[in-house]
């Protein structure tokens, strides 16, 4: 009997990534196929490392707050609310009202962003081009409000230890407003080109199945989960900011499948326009930074605060010394604990199903690798 | 503001499952965490997970201490969807020492104990798969530690390929 070759075996090992446009940024998978068929899958990451956490540790407390933004930088406002959570936790400052309401302001539509950069990049990874053209005008209003508030569009940097640093332009609440105005319509609009469109549904439906017990079991948050039938949001479940205040639903849905964290993420940005439109019409007035030193100091220990971020629990786990400089800043990134899931995503199903999959995971590679 | 005793159904359970190994349990700035001994972690957040409902592991760190004798503290966030309660479970661990992965019980812990060991050289016992993660596989030295610099890397590569003795 003939010695087996290599034309004998029937598992190929492919590379894909970190420079492929389904990926989202610099992640590379190697897949071990079988023709078409994914037998598994080992993520390498880490392109993106910056060693931020280790930079926290010689910058001041304040001096860190712009680098957060690099984090998530399609939500940069939300990773800037949650690190200013956390410190504050620590110092125990009060953040005034009106600041708390323009943060749930900023962060929503920061959230809509968000969801709508992830929705035009995962229907084109599917191949439907034009949505894509559509979230973009839409997000780009979105920005416009962004930069007229504090001057950047992505890594804004928006928020300050204790509150605010800028007052809200004029005529900012007529623009949320009619940026809502102009964007529920839009949803719709996405919604009837995509939510019974054959193609979609076909590539969609039962891709990537992830059970609410095996999301709990990998730590998986946000859209993945609740696509799973589990009713957890943070924003409910450990309000801050004032988000119980505001009267608004956690979408659910049952199969967790990719069709359903479509759903899901669809329903979230309907709500945050709920939310924005309460926010603005509440908005009291007064002052916009809390009480806070100007050298901030805050006394030994550490704290865990953790906010509903666009993509999954987004945490901060900070530890002070007592001195000006941050002793340990830890960050729980959504995006790093959901893709340790794409494996169990992923094994059985076809090469085309990995990019959808990677789609629906909502990925940002900067949060990944820090 | 110290921290101050934390008391409740849940501590007394653990406390008589536990005993000694259990050497404080506290609360600060209305966050709770208990700190273990390091031989009864594994066990310990088993039994959170299978009789308390703690069955999420949001997160798992380290902190590096480099002055005490213990040297690193491992911090393991806990939270329950039953209860919606979030704890920490702190340990301290000398340098050298080898915790029990968490895996079996938290599959999350499989990328986190693998980004610690990455960070801040910790081995864990059992773990499957026990690789660098977000650093390339040659890179030498665990970034997080304190007394790590990056002007070590940089000495050694001029070292190396230009034959001076320091970059900078």
């Amino acid at each position: 009997m003939p010695e087996a070759t290599f034309l004998d075996s029937t598992e190929l090992v492919l590379n894909m990534g970190p420079q492929h446009p389904s990926t989202h940024g610099v992640l590379r998978v190697i897949l071990k196929l079988d023709g078409e068929k994914v037998l598994g899958t080992d993520c390498v990451v880490g392109y993106l490392h910056r060693g931020i956490e280790k930079i926290a540790e010689n910058r001041t407390w304040a001096q860190f707050n712009p680098y957060v933004d690099r984090f998530d930088y399609v939500a940069a406002v939300s990773n800037g609310l949650a690190y200013c959570l956390a410190v504050e936790k620590l110092l125990n400052a009060e953040v005034p009202p009106r600041a708390q309401a323009v943060r749930v302001i900023l962060t929503e539509l920061n959230r809509i962003g968000s969801h709508l950069l992830w929705l035009g990049t995962h229907a084109l990874d599917i191949g439907a081009i034009t949505p894509v053209f559509y979230t973009f005008r839409e997000r780009e209003e979105s920005l416009k409000i962004l930069e007229k508030y504090c001057g950047a569009r992505l890594t804004t940097h928006a928020f300050r230890i204790g509150g605010l640093q800028f007052e809200t332009y004029d005529g900012f609440e007529k623009d949320v407003l009619a940026f809502c105005d102009l964007f529920l319509p839009k949803v719709d609009e996405y919604e009837e080109l995509l939510t019974n469109n054959r193609i979609w549904i076909g590539r969609l439906q039962n891709v990537g199945i992830l059970t609410g017990e095996e999301c709990k079991e990998y730590g998986v948050t946000g859209p993945v989960l609740r696509a799973a039938g589990v009713k957890w949001d943070i924003r409910k479940a450990m309000p801050y900011s004032g988000y119980e205040k505001y009267d608004f639903e956690i979408p659910i849905r049952a199969n967790g499948d990719t069709y359903d964290r479509y759903i899901v993420r669809m329903q979230e940005m309907r709500q945050s326009v709920r939310i924005i439109r309460q926010a603005v019409e509440g908005l009291p007035a007064g002052p916009i930074l809390g009480r806070v030193a100007k050298v901030l100091k805050p006394p030994v220990g550490e704290a865990y605060v953790s906010i509903e971020a666009p993509k999954g629990e987004l945490g901060f786990y900070v530890v002070s010394d007592g001195g000006p400089q941050p002793y340990r800043v830890r960050v729980r990134p959504p995006s790093f604990i959901n893709l340790q899931a794409l494996d169990r995503m992923v094994r059985g199903m076809l090469i085309a199903d990995v990019v959808a999959v990677i789609g629906t995971l909502d990925i940002v590679l900067g949060e990944v690798d820090r | 503001m110290a921290a101050t005793p934390w008391e409740s159904d849940l501590v007394q359970q653990l406390k008589e499952q536990f005993g000694e190994s259990l050497l404080e349990a506290s609360s600060y700035v209305g966050q709770n965490f208990i700190i273990a001994k390091p031989d009864v972690v594994t066990s310990l957040i088993e039994y959170l997970k299978f009789e308390a409902d703690f069955d999420y592991l949001v997160d798992l760190t380290a902190v590096d201490w480099p002055k005490r004798a213990e040297r690193f503290d491992l911090v393991y966030i806990l939270y329950s969807f039953a209860r919606n309660e979030r704890i920490r479970i702190k340990t301290r661990i000398p340098e050298g020492y080898r915790p029990a992965s968490v895996v079996r019980a938290h599959r999350t812990a499989n990328w986190l104990e693998r980004e610690i060991f990455d960070m801040f050289g910790i081995e864990f016992e059992g773990h499957p798969d026990l690789r660098r993660i977000l650093m390339p596989e040659d890179w030498q030295g665990h970034p997080l530690r304190k007394d790590y610099t990056v002007l070590q890397q940089d000495d050694r590569w001029v070292h190396e390929n230009l034959g001076i003795e320091k970059g900078q």
